[in-house]
Protein backbone atom coordinates (compact mmCIF):
# COMPACT_ATOMS: atom_id res chain seq x y z
CA UNK A 1 0.00 0.00 0.00
CA UNK A 2 1.04 3.57 -0.38
CA UNK A 3 3.96 4.44 1.81
CA UNK A 4 5.05 0.85 2.01
CA UNK A 5 8.48 0.49 0.47
CA UNK A 6 7.40 -2.70 -1.28
CA UNK A 7 5.01 -0.83 -3.50
CA UNK A 8 6.68 1.26 -6.13
CA UNK A 9 5.21 4.60 -6.93
CA UNK A 10 4.43 5.93 -10.36
CA UNK A 11 2.57 9.02 -11.52
CA UNK A 12 -0.84 8.11 -12.95
CA UNK A 13 -0.24 9.82 -16.28
CA UNK A 14 2.88 7.75 -16.80
CA UNK A 15 1.08 4.57 -15.79
CA UNK A 16 -1.74 5.33 -18.20
CA UNK A 17 0.71 6.09 -21.02
CA UNK A 18 2.37 2.72 -20.50
CA UNK A 19 -1.04 1.05 -20.46
CA UNK A 20 -2.20 2.57 -23.75
CA UNK A 21 1.09 2.00 -25.57
CA UNK A 22 1.18 -1.61 -24.39
CA UNK A 23 -2.33 -2.16 -25.76
CA UNK A 24 -1.27 -0.77 -29.13
CA UNK A 25 1.82 -2.91 -29.06
CA UNK A 26 -0.33 -5.96 -28.33
CA UNK A 27 -2.66 -5.17 -31.21
CA UNK A 28 0.26 -4.72 -33.62
CA UNK A 29 1.94 -7.95 -32.59
CA UNK A 30 -1.12 -10.18 -32.41
CA UNK A 31 -2.70 -9.13 -35.70
CA UNK A 32 0.01 -11.00 -37.58
CA UNK A 33 -0.55 -14.39 -35.98
CA UNK A 34 -2.10 -16.96 -38.34
CA UNK A 35 -5.23 -18.86 -37.35
CA UNK A 36 -3.19 -22.06 -37.19
CA UNK A 37 -1.54 -20.75 -34.05
CA UNK A 38 -4.50 -19.12 -32.36
CA UNK A 39 -4.76 -21.72 -29.62
CA UNK A 40 -1.09 -21.57 -28.58
CA UNK A 41 -1.27 -17.79 -28.89
CA UNK A 42 -4.19 -17.64 -26.53
CA UNK A 43 -2.61 -20.08 -24.17
CA UNK A 44 0.67 -18.16 -24.34
CA UNK A 45 -1.07 -14.86 -23.65
CA UNK A 46 -2.89 -16.65 -20.86
CA UNK A 47 0.41 -17.52 -19.21
CA UNK A 48 1.63 -13.94 -19.54
CA UNK A 49 -1.12 -12.64 -17.32
CA UNK A 50 0.28 -14.94 -14.69
CA UNK A 51 2.64 -12.00 -14.11
CA UNK A 52 0.05 -11.15 -11.49
CA UNK A 53 2.27 -13.39 -9.34
CA UNK A 54 4.53 -10.36 -8.91
CA UNK A 55 1.63 -8.52 -7.30
CA UNK A 56 0.70 -11.53 -5.21
CA UNK A 57 4.25 -11.77 -3.85
CA UNK A 58 4.22 -8.08 -2.97
CA UNK A 59 1.02 -8.37 -0.95
CA UNK A 60 2.25 -11.56 0.74
CA UNK A 61 5.45 -9.95 2.00
CA UNK A 62 3.68 -6.81 3.18
CA UNK A 63 0.83 -8.70 4.85
CA UNK A 64 0.47 -8.29 8.62
CA UNK A 65 -2.81 -9.93 9.59
CA UNK A 66 -4.44 -13.33 9.14
CA UNK A 67 -6.94 -12.15 6.52
CA UNK A 68 -4.17 -10.69 4.41
CA UNK A 69 -2.13 -13.85 4.78
CA UNK A 70 -5.01 -16.03 3.61
CA UNK A 71 -5.77 -13.76 0.67
CA UNK A 72 -2.14 -13.55 -0.39
CA UNK A 73 -1.68 -17.29 -0.09
CA UNK A 74 -4.62 -17.85 -2.45
CA UNK A 75 -3.33 -15.16 -4.78
CA UNK A 76 0.18 -16.66 -4.93
CA UNK A 77 -1.12 -20.19 -5.49
CA UNK A 78 -3.60 -19.05 -8.16
CA UNK A 79 -1.03 -16.95 -9.97
CA UNK A 80 1.61 -19.68 -9.94
CA UNK A 81 -0.91 -22.19 -11.29
CA UNK A 82 -1.58 -19.70 -14.07
CA UNK A 83 2.11 -19.16 -14.88
CA UNK A 84 3.43 -22.70 -14.65
CA UNK A 85 0.42 -24.46 -16.14
CA UNK A 86 0.12 -21.88 -18.90
CA UNK A 87 3.69 -22.09 -20.11
CA UNK A 88 3.93 -25.86 -19.87
CA UNK A 89 0.71 -26.51 -21.75
CA UNK A 90 1.66 -23.95 -24.42
CA UNK A 91 5.02 -25.60 -24.87
CA UNK A 92 3.36 -28.99 -25.19
CA UNK A 93 1.08 -27.69 -27.89
CA UNK A 94 3.83 -25.97 -29.81
CA UNK A 95 6.15 -28.92 -29.92
CA UNK A 96 3.47 -30.75 -31.85
CA UNK A 97 3.65 -28.34 -34.74
CA UNK A 98 6.12 -29.98 -37.03
CA UNK A 99 6.95 -29.69 -40.64
CA UNK A 100 7.34 -33.38 -41.38
CA UNK A 101 5.77 -36.23 -39.47
CA UNK A 102 9.07 -38.07 -39.69
CA UNK A 103 10.65 -35.42 -37.50
CA UNK A 104 8.40 -36.54 -34.68
CA UNK A 105 10.84 -38.04 -32.25
CA UNK A 106 9.62 -38.81 -28.76
CA UNK A 107 11.16 -36.47 -26.26
CA UNK A 108 8.25 -35.51 -24.09
CA UNK A 109 5.42 -36.80 -21.93
CA UNK A 110 3.11 -37.09 -24.91
CA UNK A 111 5.70 -39.12 -26.76
CA UNK A 112 4.15 -42.52 -26.28
CA UNK A 113 0.91 -41.33 -27.74
CA UNK A 114 2.67 -39.77 -30.69
CA UNK A 115 4.79 -42.79 -31.40
CA UNK A 116 1.80 -45.06 -31.18
CA UNK A 117 0.13 -42.94 -33.79
CA UNK A 118 3.11 -43.40 -36.01
CA UNK A 119 3.03 -47.15 -35.78
CA UNK B 1 10.74 10.43 -7.31
CA UNK B 2 14.19 9.22 -6.40
CA UNK B 3 15.27 5.84 -7.61
CA UNK B 4 17.73 3.93 -5.52
CA UNK B 5 20.15 1.79 -7.54
CA UNK B 6 18.18 -1.26 -6.41
CA UNK B 7 14.95 0.29 -7.66
CA UNK B 8 16.55 1.06 -10.98
CA UNK B 9 17.93 -2.44 -11.44
CA UNK B 10 14.63 -4.10 -10.52
CA UNK B 11 12.72 -1.82 -12.87
CA UNK B 12 15.12 -2.57 -15.69
CA UNK B 13 14.71 -6.30 -15.16
CA UNK B 14 10.94 -5.85 -15.14
CA UNK B 15 11.29 -3.99 -18.42
CA UNK B 16 13.40 -6.82 -19.83
CA UNK B 17 10.66 -9.24 -18.77
CA UNK B 18 8.04 -7.16 -20.57
CA UNK B 19 10.24 -7.09 -23.68
CA UNK B 20 10.40 -10.87 -23.43
CA UNK B 21 6.60 -11.04 -23.48
CA UNK B 22 6.38 -8.86 -26.59
CA UNK B 23 9.09 -10.78 -28.44
CA UNK B 24 7.57 -14.06 -27.32
CA UNK B 25 4.15 -13.09 -28.68
CA UNK B 26 5.57 -11.79 -31.94
CA UNK B 27 7.42 -15.07 -32.47
CA UNK B 28 4.02 -16.77 -32.42
CA UNK B 29 3.41 -15.67 -35.99
CA UNK B 30 5.05 -18.78 -37.41
CA UNK B 31 4.95 -22.39 -36.24
CA UNK B 32 8.69 -22.57 -36.81
CA UNK B 33 9.53 -19.90 -34.22
CA UNK B 34 6.56 -20.17 -31.90
CA UNK B 35 8.11 -22.61 -29.46
CA UNK B 36 11.19 -20.46 -28.99
CA UNK B 37 8.87 -17.50 -28.57
CA UNK B 38 7.10 -19.23 -25.73
CA UNK B 39 10.43 -19.96 -24.07
CA UNK B 40 11.48 -16.32 -24.43
CA UNK B 41 8.21 -15.29 -22.85
CA UNK B 42 8.72 -17.78 -20.02
CA UNK B 43 12.25 -16.48 -19.45
CA UNK B 44 10.87 -12.94 -19.26
CA UNK B 45 8.43 -14.19 -16.66
CA UNK B 46 11.16 -15.89 -14.65
CA UNK B 47 13.26 -12.73 -14.73
CA UNK B 48 10.38 -10.52 -13.61
CA UNK B 49 9.52 -12.86 -10.74
CA UNK B 50 13.17 -13.26 -9.74
CA UNK B 51 13.67 -9.49 -9.72
CA UNK B 52 10.59 -9.09 -7.55
CA UNK B 53 11.85 -11.65 -5.07
CA UNK B 54 15.23 -9.92 -4.93
CA UNK B 55 13.61 -6.56 -4.43
CA UNK B 56 11.33 -7.79 -1.68
CA UNK B 57 14.28 -9.40 0.11
CA UNK B 58 16.71 -6.52 0.10
CA UNK B 59 14.51 -3.45 -0.23
CA UNK B 60 15.59 -0.83 2.28
CA UNK B 61 13.63 -0.17 5.43
CA UNK B 62 11.68 -3.37 5.55
CA UNK B 63 11.87 -6.16 8.05
CA UNK B 64 11.98 -9.75 6.91
CA UNK B 65 8.45 -11.12 6.94
CA UNK B 66 8.97 -14.83 7.55
CA UNK B 67 5.27 -15.74 7.39
CA UNK B 68 4.94 -13.87 4.13
CA UNK B 69 7.83 -15.76 2.58
CA UNK B 70 6.57 -19.11 3.80
CA UNK B 71 3.24 -18.28 2.22
CA UNK B 72 4.94 -17.41 -1.05
CA UNK B 73 6.98 -20.61 -1.11
CA UNK B 74 4.08 -22.87 -0.15
CA UNK B 75 1.77 -21.06 -2.56
CA UNK B 76 4.26 -21.48 -5.39
CA UNK B 77 4.74 -25.15 -4.54
CA UNK B 78 1.01 -25.83 -4.46
CA UNK B 79 0.06 -23.78 -7.52
CA UNK B 80 3.15 -24.72 -9.49
CA UNK B 81 2.87 -28.40 -8.64
CA UNK B 82 -0.72 -28.64 -9.71
CA UNK B 83 -0.04 -26.51 -12.79
CA UNK B 84 2.83 -28.73 -13.86
CA UNK B 85 0.88 -31.90 -13.25
CA UNK B 86 -2.30 -30.83 -15.01
CA UNK B 87 -0.51 -29.24 -17.95
CA UNK B 88 1.57 -32.35 -18.52
CA UNK B 89 -1.24 -34.86 -18.26
CA UNK B 90 -4.09 -33.08 -20.01
CA UNK B 91 -5.36 -34.57 -23.24
CA UNK B 92 -5.29 -32.18 -26.16
CA UNK B 93 -9.05 -32.45 -26.59
CA UNK B 94 -9.48 -31.43 -22.94
CA UNK B 95 -7.05 -28.55 -23.23
CA UNK B 96 -9.58 -25.72 -23.67
CA UNK B 97 -11.04 -26.35 -20.23
CA UNK B 98 -7.59 -26.35 -18.66
CA UNK B 99 -6.63 -23.07 -20.33
CA UNK B 100 -9.95 -21.73 -19.13
CA UNK B 101 -9.13 -22.86 -15.59
CA UNK B 102 -5.73 -21.13 -15.73
CA UNK B 103 -7.52 -18.05 -16.94
CA UNK B 104 -9.96 -18.22 -14.04
CA UNK B 105 -7.26 -18.37 -11.39
CA UNK B 106 -5.31 -15.54 -13.05
CA UNK B 107 -8.38 -13.33 -12.83
CA UNK B 108 -9.03 -14.54 -9.29
CA UNK B 109 -5.50 -13.63 -8.22
CA UNK B 110 -5.87 -10.15 -9.70
CA UNK B 111 -9.14 -9.62 -7.83
CA UNK B 112 -7.64 -10.90 -4.56
CA UNK B 113 -4.80 -8.38 -4.79
CA UNK B 114 -7.25 -5.50 -5.10
CA UNK B 115 -9.38 -6.84 -2.25
CA UNK B 116 -6.36 -7.10 0.01
CA UNK B 117 -5.08 -3.65 -0.88
CA UNK B 118 -8.51 -2.22 -0.20
CA UNK B 119 -8.80 -3.86 3.21
CA UNK B 120 -5.42 -2.43 4.19
CA UNK B 121 -6.67 1.10 3.90
CA UNK B 122 -8.61 0.51 7.12
CA UNK B 123 -11.00 3.39 7.29
CA UNK B 124 -9.34 5.88 4.97
CA UNK B 125 -10.60 5.84 1.41
CA UNK B 126 -7.82 5.51 -1.16
CA UNK B 127 -7.36 8.28 -3.71
CA UNK B 128 -9.66 8.35 -6.71
CA UNK B 129 -7.13 6.78 -9.08
CA UNK B 130 -6.49 3.84 -6.83
CA UNK B 131 -10.17 3.60 -6.03
CA UNK B 132 -11.14 3.33 -9.69
CA UNK B 133 -8.44 0.76 -10.39
CA UNK B 134 -9.42 -1.25 -7.31
CA UNK B 135 -13.10 -1.40 -8.18
CA UNK B 136 -12.37 -2.26 -11.83
CA UNK B 137 -9.89 -4.93 -10.77
CA UNK B 138 -12.33 -6.51 -8.32
CA UNK B 139 -15.23 -6.37 -10.78
CA UNK B 140 -13.41 -7.61 -13.89
CA UNK B 141 -11.28 -10.13 -12.01
CA UNK B 142 -14.31 -11.67 -10.30
CA UNK B 143 -16.37 -11.84 -13.48
CA UNK B 144 -13.58 -13.64 -15.27
CA UNK B 145 -12.98 -15.92 -12.28
CA UNK B 146 -16.50 -17.34 -12.11
CA UNK B 147 -17.12 -16.92 -15.84
CA UNK B 148 -14.04 -18.95 -16.75
CA UNK B 149 -14.82 -21.60 -14.15
CA UNK B 150 -18.29 -22.02 -15.63
CA UNK B 151 -16.85 -22.08 -19.15
CA UNK B 152 -14.35 -24.69 -18.03
CA UNK B 153 -17.13 -26.75 -16.45
CA UNK B 154 -19.20 -26.49 -19.61
CA UNK B 155 -16.28 -27.68 -21.69
CA UNK B 156 -15.86 -30.63 -19.34
CA UNK B 157 -19.58 -31.30 -19.68
CA UNK B 158 -20.20 -31.26 -15.93
CA UNK B 159 -23.79 -31.87 -14.87
CA UNK B 160 -24.21 -28.52 -13.15
CA UNK B 161 -22.78 -26.72 -16.17
CA UNK B 162 -24.15 -28.48 -19.24
CA UNK B 163 -22.57 -27.50 -22.53
CA UNK B 164 -25.90 -26.49 -24.00
CA UNK B 165 -26.97 -22.90 -23.40
CA UNK B 166 -28.72 -22.58 -20.05
CA UNK B 167 -31.17 -19.74 -19.88
CA UNK B 168 -31.39 -18.19 -16.45
CA UNK B 169 -34.96 -17.29 -15.55
CA UNK B 170 -35.28 -13.52 -15.67
CA UNK B 171 -31.68 -13.45 -16.83
CA UNK B 172 -31.78 -9.97 -18.24
CA UNK B 173 -33.39 -8.54 -15.13
CA UNK B 174 -30.77 -10.25 -12.96
CA UNK B 175 -28.03 -8.81 -15.16
CA UNK B 176 -29.45 -5.32 -14.86
CA UNK B 177 -29.72 -5.58 -11.09
CA UNK B 178 -26.15 -6.87 -10.80
CA UNK B 179 -24.84 -4.12 -13.06
CA UNK B 180 -26.72 -1.56 -10.97
CA UNK B 181 -25.14 -2.88 -7.76
CA UNK B 182 -21.67 -2.53 -9.26
CA UNK B 183 -22.28 0.92 -10.75
CA UNK B 184 -24.01 2.40 -7.70
CA UNK B 185 -21.49 0.82 -5.35
CA UNK B 186 -18.60 2.11 -7.41
CA UNK B 187 -20.12 5.59 -7.48
CA UNK B 188 -20.47 5.54 -3.71
CA UNK B 189 -16.86 4.49 -3.20
CA UNK B 190 -15.52 6.93 -5.77
CA UNK B 191 -17.00 9.87 -3.89
CA UNK B 192 -14.59 9.27 -1.06
CA UNK B 193 -16.42 6.81 1.16
CA UNK B 194 -14.57 3.84 2.62
CA UNK B 195 -16.95 0.96 3.09
CA UNK B 196 -15.96 -2.70 3.13
CA UNK B 197 -19.58 -3.86 2.91
CA UNK B 198 -20.05 -1.97 -0.36
CA UNK B 199 -16.84 -3.46 -1.68
CA UNK B 200 -18.07 -6.93 -0.78
CA UNK B 201 -21.39 -6.20 -2.50
CA UNK B 202 -19.53 -5.26 -5.68
CA UNK B 203 -17.47 -8.42 -5.36
CA UNK B 204 -20.52 -10.61 -4.89
CA UNK B 205 -22.44 -9.00 -7.74
CA UNK B 206 -19.45 -9.48 -10.06
CA UNK B 207 -19.01 -13.11 -9.08
CA UNK B 208 -22.68 -13.80 -9.81
CA UNK B 209 -22.47 -11.80 -13.01
CA UNK B 210 -19.68 -14.08 -14.22
CA UNK B 211 -21.99 -17.05 -13.78
CA UNK B 212 -24.95 -15.45 -15.53
CA UNK B 213 -22.61 -14.38 -18.32
CA UNK B 214 -21.23 -17.83 -19.06
CA UNK B 215 -24.22 -20.10 -18.39
CA UNK B 216 -26.26 -19.13 -21.47
CA UNK B 217 -23.32 -19.69 -23.82
CA UNK B 218 -23.61 -22.72 -26.07
CA UNK B 219 -20.78 -25.07 -26.93
CA UNK B 220 -20.04 -23.72 -30.40
CA UNK B 221 -19.70 -20.17 -29.09
CA UNK B 222 -16.99 -21.22 -26.66
CA UNK B 223 -14.05 -19.96 -28.76
CA UNK B 224 -15.49 -16.46 -28.56
CA UNK B 225 -16.19 -16.57 -24.85
CA UNK B 226 -12.84 -18.05 -23.91
CA UNK B 227 -10.96 -15.34 -25.77
CA UNK B 228 -13.20 -12.68 -24.27
CA UNK B 229 -12.56 -13.94 -20.75
CA UNK B 230 -8.84 -14.10 -21.51
CA UNK B 231 -9.01 -10.46 -22.51
CA UNK B 232 -10.85 -9.67 -19.26
CA UNK B 233 -8.15 -11.28 -17.17
CA UNK B 234 -5.49 -9.27 -18.95
CA UNK B 235 -7.41 -6.11 -18.17
CA UNK B 236 -7.88 -7.14 -14.54
CA UNK B 237 -4.14 -7.73 -14.22
CA UNK B 238 -3.42 -4.32 -15.73
CA UNK B 239 -5.80 -2.83 -13.14
CA UNK B 240 -3.91 -4.67 -10.41
CA UNK B 241 -0.84 -2.95 -11.85
CA UNK B 242 -2.54 0.40 -11.37
CA UNK B 243 -3.45 -0.53 -7.79
CA UNK B 244 0.12 -1.51 -6.97
CA UNK B 245 1.71 1.10 -9.29
CA UNK B 246 3.58 -1.71 -10.93
CA UNK B 247 4.65 -1.16 -14.56
CA UNK B 248 5.23 -4.79 -15.50
CA UNK B 249 1.72 -5.77 -14.43
CA UNK B 250 0.33 -2.90 -16.50
CA UNK B 251 2.31 -3.83 -19.59
CA UNK B 252 1.66 -7.57 -19.44
CA UNK B 253 -2.01 -7.07 -18.60
CA UNK B 254 -2.51 -4.62 -21.45
CA UNK B 255 -0.78 -6.94 -23.92
CA UNK B 256 -3.03 -9.83 -22.99
CA UNK B 257 -6.09 -7.63 -22.88
CA UNK B 258 -5.38 -6.48 -26.43
CA UNK B 259 -4.60 -9.94 -27.77
CA UNK B 260 -7.72 -11.40 -26.22
CA UNK B 261 -9.82 -8.61 -27.67
CA UNK B 262 -8.46 -9.18 -31.17
CA UNK B 263 -9.03 -12.92 -31.00
CA UNK B 264 -12.55 -12.35 -29.72
CA UNK B 265 -13.28 -10.12 -32.67
CA UNK B 266 -11.78 -12.60 -35.15
CA UNK B 267 -13.83 -15.45 -33.67
CA UNK B 268 -17.04 -13.43 -33.66
CA UNK B 269 -16.41 -12.41 -37.28
CA UNK B 270 -15.85 -16.03 -38.25
CA UNK B 271 -19.33 -16.81 -36.97
CA UNK B 272 -20.75 -13.62 -38.38
CA UNK B 273 -22.21 -12.67 -35.04
CA UNK B 274 -21.69 -9.70 -32.84
CA UNK B 275 -20.09 -10.27 -29.47
CA UNK B 276 -23.21 -8.85 -27.85
CA UNK B 277 -25.38 -11.31 -29.72
CA UNK B 278 -23.28 -14.22 -28.48
CA UNK B 279 -23.36 -12.90 -24.92
CA UNK B 280 -27.12 -12.71 -24.97
CA UNK B 281 -27.13 -16.23 -26.33
CA UNK B 282 -29.70 -15.99 -29.08
CA UNK B 283 -28.48 -18.57 -31.54
CA UNK B 284 -27.99 -22.05 -30.21
CA UNK B 285 -30.62 -21.54 -27.56
CA UNK B 286 -33.77 -22.13 -29.48
CA UNK B 287 -33.78 -25.13 -31.73
CA UNK B 288 -37.53 -24.99 -31.40
CA UNK B 289 -37.84 -21.43 -32.67
CA UNK B 290 -35.59 -21.96 -35.67
CA UNK B 291 -37.48 -24.24 -37.95
CA UNK B 292 -35.71 -26.25 -40.55
CA UNK B 293 -37.48 -24.30 -43.27
CA UNK B 294 -34.81 -21.63 -42.97
CA UNK B 295 -34.84 -19.81 -46.25
CA UNK B 296 -36.93 -22.34 -48.03
CA UNK B 297 -33.88 -24.44 -48.69
CA UNK B 298 -34.06 -26.77 -51.65
CA UNK B 299 -35.60 -30.09 -50.94
CA UNK B 300 -34.13 -33.16 -52.49
CA UNK B 301 -33.06 -36.49 -51.26
CA UNK B 302 -29.99 -37.60 -49.48
CA UNK B 303 -27.74 -40.03 -51.31
CA UNK B 304 -25.78 -42.60 -49.37
CA UNK B 305 -22.42 -43.69 -50.61
CA UNK B 306 -21.02 -47.14 -49.95
CA UNK B 307 -17.75 -47.58 -48.16
CA UNK B 308 -16.04 -49.15 -51.17
CA UNK B 309 -17.27 -46.44 -53.46
CA UNK B 310 -15.94 -43.79 -51.10
CA UNK B 311 -12.60 -45.60 -50.88
CA UNK B 312 -12.30 -45.76 -54.66
CA UNK B 313 -13.14 -42.07 -55.02
CA UNK B 314 -10.48 -41.14 -52.50
CA UNK B 315 -7.80 -43.50 -53.73
CA UNK B 316 -8.06 -42.46 -57.36
CA UNK B 317 -8.41 -38.75 -56.77
CA UNK B 318 -5.50 -36.46 -57.49
CA UNK B 319 -6.45 -33.96 -54.82
CA UNK B 320 -8.42 -34.46 -51.61
CA UNK B 321 -9.38 -31.82 -49.07
CA UNK B 322 -10.30 -33.06 -45.62
CA UNK B 323 -12.72 -30.86 -43.69
CA UNK B 324 -12.48 -31.81 -40.02
CA UNK B 325 -15.00 -30.58 -37.51
CA UNK B 326 -15.42 -30.97 -33.82
CA UNK B 327 -17.13 -34.32 -34.38
CA UNK B 328 -13.74 -35.64 -35.42
CA UNK B 329 -12.16 -34.45 -32.21
CA UNK B 330 -14.98 -35.78 -30.05
CA UNK B 331 -14.55 -39.20 -31.64
CA UNK B 332 -10.77 -38.93 -31.03
CA UNK B 333 -10.37 -39.72 -34.71
CA UNK B 334 -7.59 -37.29 -35.58
CA UNK B 335 -4.98 -40.08 -35.59
CA UNK B 336 -7.10 -42.27 -37.85
CA UNK B 337 -7.63 -39.27 -40.06
CA UNK B 338 -3.91 -38.72 -40.46
CA UNK B 339 -3.40 -42.42 -41.15
CA UNK B 340 -5.90 -42.28 -44.00
CA UNK B 341 -4.17 -39.16 -45.31
CA UNK B 342 -0.80 -40.93 -45.19
CA UNK B 343 -2.08 -43.88 -47.15
CA UNK B 344 -3.63 -41.60 -49.74
CA UNK B 345 -0.41 -39.62 -50.03
CA UNK B 346 1.54 -42.79 -50.62
CA UNK B 347 -0.77 -43.42 -53.53
CA UNK B 348 0.14 -40.00 -54.87
CA UNK B 349 -2.97 -38.14 -53.76
CA UNK B 350 -2.46 -34.58 -52.63
CA UNK B 351 -4.11 -34.23 -49.20
CA UNK B 352 -4.83 -30.95 -47.47
CA UNK B 353 -6.92 -29.96 -44.49
CA UNK B 354 -9.39 -27.08 -44.56
CA UNK B 355 -9.66 -25.55 -41.11
CA UNK B 356 -12.51 -23.24 -40.29
CA UNK B 357 -11.50 -20.60 -37.72
CA UNK B 358 -14.04 -21.79 -35.17
CA UNK B 359 -13.49 -25.52 -35.59
CA UNK B 360 -13.04 -26.85 -32.09
CA UNK B 361 -13.72 -25.37 -28.71
CA UNK B 362 -11.20 -22.56 -28.63
CA UNK B 363 -9.62 -20.42 -31.34
CA UNK B 364 -7.47 -22.60 -33.57
CA UNK B 365 -8.19 -25.74 -31.54
CA UNK B 366 -8.47 -28.04 -34.56
CA UNK B 367 -4.94 -27.17 -35.66
CA UNK B 368 -3.58 -28.31 -32.32
CA UNK B 369 -5.54 -31.55 -32.43
CA UNK B 370 -4.26 -32.38 -35.90
CA UNK B 371 -0.73 -31.32 -35.00
CA UNK B 372 -0.96 -33.73 -32.09
CA UNK B 373 -1.70 -36.47 -34.60
CA UNK B 374 1.51 -35.47 -36.40
CA UNK B 375 -0.16 -33.79 -39.32
CA UNK B 376 2.54 -31.50 -40.72
CA UNK B 377 1.42 -27.90 -40.36
CA UNK B 378 1.98 -26.93 -44.03
CA UNK B 379 -1.00 -29.21 -44.79
CA UNK B 380 -3.27 -27.21 -42.48
CA UNK B 381 -4.92 -24.55 -44.61
CA UNK B 382 -6.87 -21.59 -43.38
CA UNK B 383 -10.31 -20.88 -44.74
CA UNK B 384 -9.44 -17.94 -47.03
CA UNK B 385 -6.55 -19.82 -48.59
CA UNK B 386 -8.28 -23.14 -49.14
CA UNK B 387 -11.64 -21.90 -50.41
CA UNK B 388 -10.45 -21.19 -53.99
CA UNK B 389 -8.86 -24.65 -53.99
CA UNK B 390 -12.14 -26.53 -53.62
CA UNK B 391 -12.88 -25.85 -57.32
CA UNK B 392 -9.84 -27.86 -58.25
CA UNK B 393 -10.19 -30.68 -55.79
CA UNK B 394 -11.66 -34.04 -56.72
CA UNK B 395 -13.04 -35.09 -53.37
CA UNK B 396 -13.88 -33.13 -50.27
CA UNK B 397 -14.10 -35.40 -47.23
CA UNK B 398 -16.17 -33.78 -44.48
CA UNK B 399 -15.71 -35.43 -41.10
CA UNK B 400 -17.80 -34.20 -38.21
CA UNK B 401 -18.24 -30.68 -39.53
CA UNK B 402 -21.68 -29.32 -40.18
CA UNK B 403 -22.74 -25.67 -40.02
CA UNK B 404 -19.43 -24.34 -41.36
CA UNK B 405 -20.11 -26.16 -44.63
CA UNK B 406 -23.74 -25.14 -45.09
CA UNK B 407 -24.21 -23.28 -48.39
CA UNK B 408 -27.34 -21.70 -46.91
CA UNK B 409 -24.98 -19.23 -45.27
CA UNK B 410 -24.49 -17.51 -48.63
CA UNK B 411 -28.16 -16.54 -48.83
CA UNK B 412 -30.00 -14.22 -46.48
CA UNK B 413 -32.81 -15.52 -44.34
CA UNK B 414 -31.12 -18.45 -42.64
CA UNK B 415 -29.77 -18.47 -39.09
CA UNK B 416 -26.29 -19.06 -40.48
CA UNK B 417 -26.59 -16.36 -43.16
CA UNK B 418 -23.44 -14.38 -43.64
CA UNK B 419 -21.31 -16.77 -41.66
CA UNK B 420 -18.10 -17.42 -43.57
CA UNK B 421 -18.14 -21.04 -44.70
CA UNK B 422 -15.81 -23.49 -46.36
CA UNK B 423 -16.80 -23.81 -50.03
CA UNK B 424 -17.06 -27.57 -49.81
CA UNK B 425 -19.87 -27.66 -52.37
CA UNK B 426 -17.43 -26.43 -55.04
CA UNK B 427 -15.57 -29.73 -54.97
CA UNK B 428 -16.19 -32.20 -57.78
CA UNK B 429 -17.39 -34.78 -55.32
CA UNK B 430 -18.23 -34.61 -51.65
CA UNK B 431 -18.20 -37.35 -49.04
CA UNK B 432 -19.73 -36.52 -45.69
CA UNK B 433 -18.95 -38.82 -42.81
CA UNK B 434 -21.50 -38.32 -40.08
CA UNK B 435 -23.28 -40.47 -37.58
CA UNK B 436 -26.79 -39.42 -38.50
CA UNK B 437 -28.73 -36.68 -40.21
CA UNK B 438 -28.73 -34.82 -36.88
CA UNK B 439 -28.48 -31.07 -37.05
CA UNK B 440 -25.53 -28.96 -36.15
CA UNK B 441 -25.33 -26.29 -33.53
CA UNK B 442 -27.42 -23.80 -35.51
CA UNK B 443 -30.28 -26.28 -35.46
CA UNK B 444 -30.91 -26.19 -39.20
CA UNK B 445 -30.59 -28.70 -42.01
CA UNK B 446 -27.43 -28.61 -44.04
CA UNK B 447 -28.16 -28.08 -47.74
CA UNK B 448 -24.84 -29.64 -48.56
CA UNK B 449 -26.28 -33.06 -47.70
CA UNK B 450 -28.92 -32.90 -50.42
CA UNK B 451 -26.46 -31.72 -53.04
CA UNK B 452 -26.42 -34.30 -55.88
CA UNK B 453 -22.63 -34.38 -55.66
CA UNK B 454 -22.74 -35.39 -52.02
CA UNK B 455 -22.55 -38.95 -50.79
CA UNK B 456 -23.32 -39.57 -47.14
CA UNK B 457 -21.37 -42.12 -45.15
CA UNK B 458 -23.33 -42.65 -41.95
CA UNK B 459 -20.62 -43.73 -39.56
CA UNK B 460 -18.90 -42.68 -36.39
CA UNK B 461 -15.75 -40.79 -37.34
CA UNK B 462 -13.29 -43.18 -35.73
CA UNK B 463 -14.89 -46.44 -36.80
CA UNK B 464 -15.73 -45.05 -40.22
CA UNK B 465 -12.17 -43.91 -40.84
CA UNK B 466 -10.80 -47.29 -39.77
CA UNK B 467 -13.11 -48.99 -42.28
CA UNK B 468 -12.15 -46.50 -44.97
CA UNK B 469 -8.47 -47.13 -44.32
CA UNK B 470 -9.01 -50.87 -44.64
CA UNK B 471 -11.01 -50.38 -47.83
CA UNK B 472 -8.37 -48.13 -49.42
CA UNK B 473 -5.62 -50.57 -48.44
CA UNK B 474 -7.57 -53.38 -50.07
CA UNK B 475 -7.68 -51.64 -53.43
Amino acid sequence: MNGDPAVTSMPIDLAFTIFVLAIMCGVAVISKVPATLHTPLMSGANSIHGIVLVGAMIIAVTADNPVSYVISFLAVAFATLNVVGGYVVTDRMLQMFRKRPAAAKPADPTADKASKAEG
Amino acid sequence: MDLTPLDAIVRLIWLAGAVGFVIGLSQMNSPATARTGNLISASGMAMAIGATALYLLVRPGASFNLTGWIIILVGIAVGGGYGLYSARTVKMTAMPQLVSLFNAVGGGAAALIAIDEYLRHAGAAPGLQENVATVLDIAIGSVTFTGSLIASGKLMGLKITPSRPVMIPGGRLVTIVLALVVVVGAGYLFTGNYNVAVMVAILAASLIFGITLAMPIGGADMPVVISLLNSFTGTAVAMAGFVLNNPVLIIAGALVGASGAILTKLMADAMNRSILNIMIGGFGGGDSTVSSVGAGGPGGSVREVSLDDAAIQLAYASSVIVVPGYGLAVAQAQHACRELADILEHRGVEVRYAIHPVAGRMPGHMNVLLAEANVPYPQLWEMEDINPEFNRCDVALVIGANDVTNPAARRPGSPVSGMPILDVDHAKSIIVMKRSMGRGYAGIDNELYVNPKTGMLFKDAKAGLAELIAAVKGL
